[in-house]
């Protein structure tokens, strides 16, 4: 084992569990509600309503939560070492950012075992953007011995809005965390637990779904889903201008931002099916974008009649209001 | 990117001392690494010079009495200048005595002034893309500014900026370095700083590199891919840049050079590593941000990285093989070139057209090695790997896999080369495809593209050319220039234009859509002639005029008027065009429609001399045209000055008797169309405007 790791199964890294553990009480110490995935397919832990939706408006907020994303371009029947249909990330975000977020972040690393001086740790630029949720921020990817292991984000738009304040955002491929922790060259050699490897967790999940995405999946069928789902987004987004302060008060946008990540995840499998083209990505992505900006506006306006005169709907959560550092 | 802001941050930083009148023989050197932007003055003063200003008063008839005392003229201008009475004088001028004083304003410190400019000037540097972080109302910059360090002989300048304020303190190497390091001047930083593992001059750092990189390989008897873009790159990526190299599995080898390099450059930011023949070695050079590799650990996470990576581009491989190129063809059925232009799969069968078209016409003007089976079939293959797994990883290589894998699957050379370069050029340096196969296909697609975009409207505005047709355009002259192929361009365009109308989505290409396209590319064909081949404007504009369907043709035409254009009677025989060219249109109309010269009608011996040297002249000079000899039709086009400038002399153009002067009109016109074959002289600038 190369790494020097404070921890009682230090002889052979973090498992894959522990390695979410110690994230998650990592960041819960300063200031962070633990969430939990949300249960809709996403392709990455920024779609989770708190984080689209969170990062809108003025009221502070610190969260982190694992969440499991699909890519179906990215499967790979299992049988390539790192890349997965389904890879798990580590979200935090934490609205306003802190002025020494980065600092916060390093000793994240600290605390999972990483000793800085001895790797080649750096910031590159890379300005992070999705097409699909309207949103784009300027940060870094944070590399590990060439390893990409996070995505440093400060969110500058989400839905078409801009952002104020900014919020950070901190994506952490665990996989490729726990794999350099651990020495494996495999994600499917991981230890999961101490007896349990991700392999035996997570293999037929990704042999049987990237066999639906690239060979099976109807590409009809599929694109019917997507105009459906997008039907019913615009039917129930239509209705809420339309409707009285107090009915709008309890609105289902909640709802249609769901429908909204269905035709994302849709038009990402179509994506894998490799049967749309260059235009036509482009005219799909818009249309999930247009559903995105919508359902941020008008959360936007609804969340502007519930707190009223900016009173924060959640109290910063006094660690963060502290700025606690370990 | 930081170059550009390193550039401005100067600019500005030397405008604010300049109009300040800090600067006087100084000047600002700029420096950048990863977490920091320095500039550095020097000769900078302390304190502005002082202001004199002299302020005049009351007349002096009014601030003194009779017996020369004060009055209270004198007195309250005293007063509201804050001056005593002693300070004032006079001084005359032309409407007599006024009162006067010195206004002394001191200058102000160095201190002050930059404690005020700073700030400024972090503002004024622009970026691709900046960002807030302290909420809409706050600055923007590329990232957080999280302190910065302003000294002055010594001193820190206070100032505030983006809720900092600016010290004496900065901080080194994020692992290596303290993050407190007090400071007291330039010297002491760049000093300090090195200690603390950061290389402050990106010159110093490049070096750095350049210097580990052959080291590491040169012992074992290598050398290191060049590649001068990424070595900038990792000279403004590492504060502390340290050379390591690692090593991969010799299996990968058999992967293409091609795509080991785009795999390690591109994601990784590796040099590749090359023996002495060329051929790739098992190895890599990577620049990491360290002072040295410990524990081998760095090395040995990077090398799992690349092999990740190898592996990944292997996969691809393999499953690629599964399917042959040629078989892609209904798979791009499903693939929109764009929506008014159908699918990758029409257009294939467009390009296949076009592309046999100019393989023929090559041959049939002698260029034996075009063989249009094999135009063909590269056009058939070339768009087959936009359907690949490898190129849908890495676009970049687009045309190129589609040439690895076609030789793999056993088609000639020279059809796998011509799929390889068919998107070449790419750029003004890209080289154009290396065998005439690859010409024809390069042709047809951005004949296809130019023509298609424009028969669908989609014409490029200003800075707006989504398709990038400007490219193309320039593409297909830089083709035929350097390959000097015999293409009439408007039966190119013609040809393309055709096929778009055979084939799907059969549109019309209307006569004034392609009098744009042979313009639009004709522009391209001016832009490069003028910036890349050194020509005058003029020179290229008069050449143009007289036609340019043939480029290579035009270009020869070009030279020879290069050449001659120096010599002593060529520039006023071009004066002398214009001259016609206004007469002509003065008298209302180019003279087309006129009758043809009746020497009949001469009356002037200068005329008929004009007319029977012009004669002489044509004769010759259409040998030496056919024989493409342009200096020497030049030439002899030149020799034509004595007798139109004696013309001129002695003859009155805009003669009374009607018929005489119709028939000199006719004799300029003939003259003008006769000898405007080859160049337009009257589109010459004279000598001074030049």
């Amino acid at each position: 084992m190369k790494l020097k790791v404070k921890h009682e199964a230090s002889e052979k890294g973090l498992t894959f569990q522990d390695l979410i553990f110690r994230l998650q009480q990592f960041w819960a110490k300063r200031g962070c509600v633990l969430q939990q995935p949300y249960d809709v397919e996403v392709g990455a832990g920024t779609m989770h309503p708190e984080t689209f939706l969170r990062v809108l408006g003025p009221t502070p907020y610190r969260v982190a939560y694992v969440q499991p994303s699909r890519r179906p371009a990215d499967g790979r029947y299992g049988e390539n070492p790192n890349r997965l249909y389904k890879h798990t990330q580590m979200q935090v975000i934490l609205k306003p950012s802190p002025s020494n977020i980065q600092d916060m972040y390093l000793e994240s690393l600290a605390a999972i075992g990483i000793g800085l001086a001895e790797h080649d740790l750096r910031f590159e630029e890379d300005n992070w953007e999705s097409p699909t949720l309207g949103a784009w921020g300027i940060g870094w990817q944070i590399l590990f011995d060439g390893q990409e292991i996070t995505q440093f984000t400060y969110f500058q738009q989400c839905g078409g809005q801009d952002l104020d304040p900014i919020s950070v955002e901190l994506t952490y491929g665990l996989e490729r965390i726990a794999a350099v922790l651990q020495d494996v060259e495999s994600a499917y050699e991981l230890r999961w637990s101490q007896d349990t490897t991700y392999g035996q967790v997570r293999l037929a999940e990704e042999q049987q779904f990237s066999v639906y995405s690239f060979d099976l999946a109807d590409a009809a069928t599929t694109r019917k889903l997507f105009q459906l789902y997008e039907k019913e987004a615009q039917r129930v987004l239509s209705g809420y201008q339309e409707s009285s302060p107090e009915s709008k008060l309890r609105y289902p946008i909640l709802p249609t931002y769901e429908l909204c990540l269905k035709c994302s995840h849709l038009f990402n499998q179509l994506d894998a099916r490799g049967v749309i083209s260059t235009t036509e990505r482009a005219t799909l992505i818009g249309r999930v974008r247009a559903l995105a900006c919508r359902t941020a506006a008008d959360y936007l306006d609804q969340q502007a009649l519930v707190q009223p005169q900016g009173r924060p709907e959640n109290p910063v959560p006094s660690a963060a209001r502290r700025g606690v550092r370990s | 990117m930081i170059a550009k802001a390193c550039g401005e941050l100067k600019a500005s930083l030397e405008k604010y001392l300049a109009t300040e009148n800090l600067l006087r023989e100084g000047n600002v050197e700029t420096f950048a690494a990863p977490r920091r932007l320095v500039a550095v003055a020097t000769g900078l003063l302390l304190r502005q010079a002082d202001a004199t200003r002299e302020v005049t008063g009351p007349p002096k008839s009014v601030a003194y009495d009779n017996v020369g005392k004060p009055t209270r003229a004198a007195e309250s201008f005293a007063s509201k200048q804050g001056v005593s009475l002693n300070d004032l004088y006079t001084i005359s001028g032309p409407r007599g005595e006024y009162l006067a004083f010195k206004q002394v304003t001191p200058g102000r410190t160095a201190h002050a002034i930059l404690a005020e400019v700073l700030p400024r000037v972090i503002q004024e540097i622009t970026w691709p893309r900046s960002m807030h972080w302290t909420g809409s109302s706050g600055p923007r910059f590329i990232r957080p500014i999280r302190w910065i360090v302003a000294l002055l002989a010594g001193k820190p300048v206070r100032f505030q900026f983006a809720g900092l304020t600016a010290a004496n303190v900065t901080s080194g190497h994020r692992f290596l370095g303290s993050d407190k390091i007090r400071v007291t001047g330039w010297r002491d930083y760049e000093k300090r700083l090195r200690a603390n593992f950061v290389i402050v001059r990106p010159d110093e750092r490049r070096k750095k590199v350049q210097r580990e990189l052959t080291t590491l390989v040169s012992r074992r008897g290598l050398r290191v891919h060049d590649d001068p873009a990424l070595l900038e790159l990792v000279t403004y990526l590492n504060e502390y840049p340290t050379a390591i190299l690692g090593n991969f599995d010799d299996e990968y080898l058999d992967l293409p050079d091609e795509i080991l390099i785009t795999v390690m450059r591109g994601h990784q930011k590796y040099f590749a590593v090359e023996k002495k023949n060329g051929e790739l070695a098992p190895h890599f050079l990577a620049v990491i941000n360290l002072d040295r590799d410990r524990k081998s650990l760095v090395v040995a996470g990077h090398e799992r990285v690349l092999k990740a990576r190898f592996a990944d581009a292997r996969f691809f491989w393999q499953a690629d093989q599964k399917c042959r190129l040629a078989d892609r063809l209904p798979k791009l059925a499903h693939v929109t070139y764009e929506s008014h232009l159908g699918s990758y799969k029409e257009k294939v069968e467009r390009m296949r057209a076009t592309a046999r078209f100019f393989a023929d016409h090559w041959f049939n003007s002698g260029l034996h090695q075009a063989h249009v089976s094999d135009a063909d079939r590269a056009a058939e293959l070339s768009k087959g790997d936009l359907v690949t797994e490898m190129v849908r990883e890495f676009t970049e290589l687009q045309g190129i896999v589609g040439g690895l894998y076609a030789r793999a699957q056993g088609e000639s050379e020279d059809v796998a080369w011509a799929v390889y370069d068919h998107y070449r050029p790419v750029g003004l340096d890209d080289p154009i495809p290396r065998n005439l196969t690859g010409c024809a296909v390069a042709l047809a697609d951005k004949l296809d593209a130019i023509c298609g975009c424009f028969a669908a409207g989609l014409i490029p505005t200003g800075s707006s050319d989504p398709f990038a047709l400007r490219r193309a355009a320039l593409g297909i002259v830089k083709i035929i220039l350097e390959r000097k192929l015999p293409v009439s361009l408007s039966s190119a365009v013609d040809t393309a234009g055709r096929n778009l109308l055979a084939y799907p989505p059969k549109i019309t290409l209307m006569p004034d859509i392609e009098a744009k396209i042979l313009e639009f590319i004709l522009e391209r064909a001016r832009y490069l002639l003028r910036e890349r081949s050194g020509f005058a404007y003029d020179e290229v504009n008069a050449v143009f005029k007289a036609g340019a369907d043939d480029l290579v043709d035009a270009v020869r035409r070009l030279e020879a008027l290069k050449a001659i254009r120096r010599t002593k009677n060529f520039e006023p025989l071009a004066i002398s065009f214009k001259r016609i060219r206004k007469i002509i249109e003065k008298a209302n109309g180019t003279g087309s429609q006129r009758p043809k010269v009746n020497p009949e009608l001469f009356e002037e011996g200068a005329e008929r001399e004009l007319y029977k040297s012009a004669r002489d002249a044509a004769s010759k000079i259409d040998v030496e045209k056919r024989a493409g000899r342009y200096r020497e039709a030049l030439e002899a086009i030149a020799s034509l000055r004595k007798s139109v400038d004696r013309f001129f002399d002695e003859v009155m153009v805009m003669a009374e008797n009607p018929a005489v002067r119709s028939n000199r009109l006719s004799l300029l016109g003939e003259l003008l169309r006769e000898f405007s074959t080859i160049a337009d002289f009257s589109e010459l600038a004279p000598e001074e405007k030049r």
